[in-house]
């Protein structure tokens, strides 16, 4: 059966329930792995990276799968779609994967047909000149940032994420393409805090925030939110009820208690944060996901706030240079940002980055407890002997 | 190994399903694209075609392009919308602020997820986005694909939508992104009757569950991904489509404590492979690595030298619990102390490999930030048998949702309900004991909360004869 193009296809808006069909799920994986996949499911002995982005995984069968990894961007339109069809095609025997990154990855069955497919891709570029599929995000390196919708589909960003992400690894764009890092570097973008992307655990966060508090729409909210909801929606108390002159139900906030989270504008329309001056990047580090030595660890706090530079973010593309080249030149083989921070001590850590610490960087919220520094170890930097001049300890 | 699906799958063939011709579909030239302006000034957003990075802008530009040239009838979404959407990205530059308006209750018959409603709020300057709703496509497990199911899925998407998308969206779905209200229902209606495909997750709902690549091409995994995560997706649809719960739940699936997934920070209920034997090693192997014949950790460091591999410092004094030395020349491992973080593994890939007898950990809780804070998994159950259909597994997870949709209040996560309750209450509700593994120390403060139960004699006490022995 052809794809239909009659205006409404096979639905009939008549009887909707009609020849409805539900619950199908996914379809089945198995039909879409390669014949070396299939054949060789769960003997696969070890892997090695011969260069980066390129990997070739070994079989205990003998047989050997060489992946071809290259960068994506998420957002993509169905004429690059066909296109990585186009190449599946020509080298892949018509299958092609995805990764959880966004990267696309291509396999082949011989060091021959690698070749002549790292050949192809690596000549294929848009007409304005970046690469289409620029081969690279193994090891320890920098692999594809992920990250959420921003402006082009999102209705409460504080950022745009595309943009970011383009400028980010534009300028990163060789640690991509190498592997000369202490380990994986994982950047992970989301516009606001409500974090589709959930970038809680990178080794470096970028996050779109807003900085004023709600405005309230007064002439509406009445009619197109629950006023109870908006207000239990708020995690500090800051929303109670009121009314206007005119005597219309409305919310008014306590704004020296606003996080600035916009869990209340989730759930109602009528209390928009969006600000372009307020708005701004977040940017933080540290974390990551794997069990690997050190437990998983969520990123910390580094830079409270950079403006929304449009459209390259020059702040933010430096403040995360500084961080991943001072990371580079010091941090042990094997050690991912967060280890290394934790070894060196914060203190040394925003010393070595050459970040300022200013008081937002100090958690007042509800865990606040579990990050005092309770004990008299620590390390002289020029931020701690400022503090014993301002207390009059030292000259 | 194969593994076979629930319902038979009818085989897509491109050929039989296609809606443009080849002519169509190579409608433009390179200097045709070359010189393709959009219709709106957009210099910020072509700032973005430059650097070397894949630009999306310059790919958005050739949708725009294609769609130009298509006949008007063989699309049924205006054929400016990518550069209505350029457009609207330039504004919101200028502005600093989204266009986009806020919500928007759509979606198809009987489900409650999978579609987003969006509208733009510049719908006079830029009509042909006024609609720009998402579908979610429920991804095959790990995102493996032919190009029949692609060719097929961009023909209908620019065929009844923007002709862009996701690959793929945060939670892993395929994201059709904008569409009219008018095109919802027959969009589904091709995915279900022409693609045997559904929608994904959205909402309160169970949202499309995900997996790491597994043993398809990975010589760490301990479970079958891919067929955990299709049979839980497929023997949960009910959940997945008809939001019944307070708010959303994520299952992802981890082969290994390597995590590529990240199922630790962002599900609900992370399954992550582990195994119960000992660490396989092969003696050989370990010396070809000493001797330098083999990379490290899969090549993952030749970008730089690191100088000579010393297995003594990169391994051995490395390894968390040091449960590792050489003896004789030959490594040994003593497993029992042994907490599987993969980190020798990871380093030596030809000489260790995780044990035969494997199963899987199974943590609970997981979430960004919204709204009490970020929260990772908890270690719930240390380790379980992973066999089809995983009955085990489903009472689990049945026992966890009757709990969290009887005591979750709206939008709490799971996370959060048992941060409010207490670990003990939701041991309580999985009927396991409790363990020393769900946390990094026991408690610093005696505020146990005894029940009437645990203490002899109950808690009614009767005051006078309290008073009998104690004057007031």
């Amino acid at each position: 059966m052809a794809l239909s193009t009659e205006r409404l296809g096979l639905y009939n808006p008549e009887k909707p329930m009609e020849n409805r069909l539900t619950d199908l799920g996914p379809r089945h994986f198995w039909q879409y792995f390669p014949p070396i996949i299939q054949n060789n499911y769960g003997k696969w002995k070890y892997h090695e990276i011969l260069e980066p982005g390129i990997l070739v995984h070994v079989s205990e069968t003998g047989d050997k799968v060489f992946t071809v990894r290259c960068g994506g961007c998420r957002f993509m339109s169905v004429e690059h779609v066909r296109e990585i069809c186009d190449i599946a095609d020509k080298h892949c025997d018509g299958y092609v994967r995805f990764t959880t990154r966004n990267n696309i990855e291509f396999m082949v069955d011989s060091q021959d047909k690698m070749e002549a497919l790292k050949k192809d891709l690596e000549s294929r570029k848009h007409v304005s000149g970046s690469y289409k599929f620029p081969i690279g995000g193994t090891g320890a390196g920098l692999t594809n940032i992920v990250h959420t919708q921003g402006f082009l589909h999102c209705h409460t960003p504080a950022t745009d994420a595309s943009s970011m992400v383009k400028s980010v690894l534009d300028d990163l764009f060789d640690y991509f393409q190498g592997m000369t890092l202490p380990a994986q570097v994982r950047i992970s973008m989301a516009c606001c805090l409500n974090m589709c992307g959930a970038v809680h655990c990178s080794d470096i966060a970028l996050l779109g925030y807003h900085r004023k508090p709600p405005v309230i729409d007064h002439e509406v909210i009445d009619a197109l939110c629950e006023i109870p909801l908006v207000i239990a929606a708020c995690p500090t108390g800051a929303i109670s009820p009121a009314k206007t002159e005119e005597g219309k139900k409305t919310v008014k906030i306590k704004e020296e208690r606003c996080m600035f989270c916009g869990n209340c504008y989730t759930m109602c329309m009528a209390v928009p944060l969006a600000d372009k001056e307020g708005d701004g990047v977040t940017i933080l580090a540290g974390g990551k996901i794997s069990n690997r030595m050190s437990p998983p660890q969520f990123s910390k706090v580094v830079v409270p706030w950079l403006p929304n530079e449009f459209p390259r973010y020059p702040d933010v593309c430096a403040h995360v240079k500084r961080i991943v080249e001072a990371y580079a030149k010091d941090a042990n083989k094997y050690e991912r940002i967060g280890d290394w921070a934790k070894r060196i001590g914060w203190e040394r850590f925003f010393e070595k980055c050459d970040l300022p610490f200013t008081d937002h960087l100090i958690d007042d919220y509800r865990l606040q407890y579990d990050t005092y520094r309770t004990t008299t170890q620590f390390k002289y930097t020029e931020a701690a002997w400022e503090v014993s001049r301002a207390a009059g300890g030292i000259e | 190994m194969a593994f076979e699906p629930r319902e038979e799958q009818k085989e897509l063939k491109y050929q039989e399903l296609r809606i443009y011709s080849d002519d169509e579909l190579h409608n433009y030239t390179e200097e045709e694209l070359k010189n393709f302006k959009v219709k709106h000034p957009i210099p910020d957003v072509d700032e973005l075609e430059k650097g070397p990075w894949p630009s999306f802008v310059a790919d958005a530009k050739r949708e725009a392009l294609h769609r130009k040239k298509l006949a008007d009838d063989r699309m049924l979404i205006n054929s400016e919308c990518v550069e209505d959407l350029l457009g609207q990205l330039q504004v919101s530059f200028d502005d600093g602020e989204t266009h986009w308006k806020h919500g928007g209750i759509v979606g198809v018959f009987g489900y409650g997820g999978g579609v987003i409603g969006r509208y733009s709020d510049l719908q006079e300057q830029f009509p042909s986005i006024a609609h720009f709703h998402t579908m979610r496509v429920n991804q095959p497990m790990s995102k493996f694909y032919n190009t029949d199911y692609l060719r097929a899925i961009c023909d209908l998407w620019e065929y009844r939508g923007s002709g862009l998308l996701n690959m793929h969206g945060s939670t892993g779905d395929i994201i059709f992104l904008g569409t009219f209200t008018e095109q919802l229902e027959p969009v589904f209606y091709e995915l279900t009757h022409v693609l045997q495909q559904d929608l994904g997750g959205s909402g309160s709902n169970l949202r499309s569950p995900s997996c790491c690549l597994g043993k398809a091409r990975c010589e760490w995994s301990c479970i079958d991904t891919q067929d955990m995560c299709y049979e839980l997706t497929h023997y949960y649809q009910d959940e997945l489509h008809r939001p019944a719960f307070p708010y959303k739940f994520k299952f992802k699936f981890d082969g290994c404590p390597n995590g590529c997934v990240a199922s630790i920070a962002r599900s609900d209920m992370s399954y992550i492979g582990t195994w119960r034997d000992n660490i396989r090693i092969d003696q050989e192997a370990v010396q070809a690595y000493i001797g330098g014949e083999i990379p490290p950790n899969g090549g993952a460091h030749s970008g730089r030298d690191w100088g000579k591999f010393d297995i003594q410092k990169e391994v051995i004094d490395l390894c968390p619990t040091k449960c590792m030395r050489m003896e004789d020349g030959k490594l040994e491992i003593n497993d029992k102390e042994c907490t599987r973080c993969m980190h020798c593994i990871n380093v030596m890939p030809r000489a260790l490999r995780p044990g035969l007898d494997t199963g899987c950990s199974i943590l609970f809780g997981a979430k960004a930030p919204i709204l009490e804070g970020a929260q990772m998994s908890v270690l719930t159950i240390p380790f379980v048998k992973c066999e089809p259909p995983y009955e085990n597994i489903k009472e689990i997870v049945e026992k966890v949702w009757d709990w969290w949709m009887e005591e979750g209040k709206n939008r709490e996560r799971l996370g959060e309900l048992i941060q409010r309750y207490g670990i003990p209450k939701f041991l309580e509700v999985l009927e396991i004991p409790a363990m020393p593994q769900m946390v990094t120390e026991p408690r610093s403060n005696p505020y146990i909360f005894w029940k009437e139960e645990d203490v002899p004699g109950g808690f009614k006490r009767d005051i006078n004869e309290y008073r009998a022995r104690h004057k007031r």
